[in-house]
């Protein structure tokens, strides 16, 4: 009996050890592949987007209103944020941190996106009316590429999520700022998302010290 | 031409149905029917969609594909999940399989990857129906939405 058991230990050892190898060997690629050149396009984009469609299904159920979906999927996307900028400033940017204002957000409008999306944002304005606020649009979001918007929730953007990933890089780079997503329809376009960046008004007067100088 | 597409789903039940008709009174159009008379005849179909698959001589008949008429034809596919999307073109359209299973493919885009989708229930999804109707458009160029 005692053998019997001790056989069938080692032959549940040995089943173990084998799987544990794959994980081993599959870890090893994974560490094995350059950081600084990614391949690309290795993500397919039917497998993310029914991931992203099952976490606003998710968050769905958790949240009262639209407000609080927003806020759910930012606070997702925010946590993408913190280790894409550790990567990408590693990356592209040789660990060196933007410290301007308008490079921290072109690095987003170009690097991030690229890095994201597989090509830059299609525009990065200043508004007009606000000195704070900064707007990265895009006409074709990916994360909204197959998604529409009931109309009973028209102001639902769940490019929140995205805009999650930009205020945690800003965040990160010491631009403390509010990012929200919008949809702003323009010729053309129907489905435009507009990021809008809201910086802390510590943030613009530090701009303004250093462009006084 | 394509005259209207439906999708029907695992229940029988009709979750999408449209029109289309090229704008001019001179080219046919399907006939317009109530909301209730569109869920009665799809119910038909799906009745008889499921004779034709049960009662066929040999194993594995996946049923109606196509309905041939005077007037018109429809062309139906059937999903592996059971739910059947039927195509209505006129009798000379050519190439129907493959437009249907294009229907299938902006169905399995634009309206399974939506979050805001319950499978089995009535399908609005905008984004389905711009790319559907530019799908017509590269068939019938002065289809209109009716």
């Amino acid at each position: 009996m005692q053998q019997a058991l001790s056989g069938m230990n080692s032959r549940l050892s040995s089943i173990g050890g084998s799987v544990v190898g794959a994980g081993d060997a599959r870890t090893r690629a994974q560490l094995d592949r350059s950081i600084t050149r990614p391949r690309v396009g290795e993500v397919s984009l039917s497998a993310f987007a029914f991931l992203f469609s099952e976490l606003v299904q998710y968050s769905q159920k958790h949240v009262k209103g639209i407000q609080d979906l927003e806020k759910r999927l930012n606070l997702v996307g925010y946590r993408v944020g913190q280790r894409l900028l550790e990567l990408l400033v590693f990356r592209d940017r040789g660990s060196k941190r933007d410290v301007k204002l308008l490079n921290a957000l072109l690095f987003i409008n170009t690097n991030v996106w690229k890095a994201l999306f597989g090509k830059p944002a299609d525009s990065l304005e200043k508004s007009s009316e606000h000195d704070d606020e900064y707007m990265i649009s895009d006409n074709d979001l990916v994360v909204n590429r197959y998604i529409s918007i009931p109309k009973e929730m028209a102001q639902l953007n769940t490019g929140a999520f995205v805009a999650g990933i930009v205020e945690a890089m800003l965040d990160g780079s010491g631009f403390p700022a509010r990012v929200t997503a919008h949809t702003v329809p323009v010729a053309g376009f129907p489905f435009r998302t507009t990021i809008l960046i809201k910086f802390d008004a510590k943030v613009m007067e530090r701009e303004k010290r250093l462009a006084d100088k | 031409m394509i005259l209207g597409v439906w999708i029907i789903n695992k229940a029988g039940g009709l979750v999408f149905q449209r029109d289309f008709t090229t704008g001019s009174n001179a080219e046919p159009a399907l006939a317009k029917l109530s909301t209730n008379d569109y869920l009665v005849l799809a119910g038909t179909f799906h009745g008889v969609h499921a004779i034709t698959s049960r009662i066929s001589p040999m194993a594995g008949s996946t049923g109606i594909e196509v309905l041939e008429t005077d007037t018109f034809t429809a062309t139906c596919h059937q999903t592996p999940t059971g739910i059947k999307i039927v195509l209505f073109t006129d009798p000379n359209q050519a190439n129907t399989e493959a437009l249907v299973r294009h229907v299938y493919n902006l169905y399995a885009d634009y309206v399974m990857k939506n979050p805001f989708y319950t499978p089995e229930m009535p399908v609005r999804c905008e984004l389905f129906d711009v790319h559907l109707f530019k799908l017509v458009q590269t068939v019938n160029p002065a289809a209109t939405q009716a």
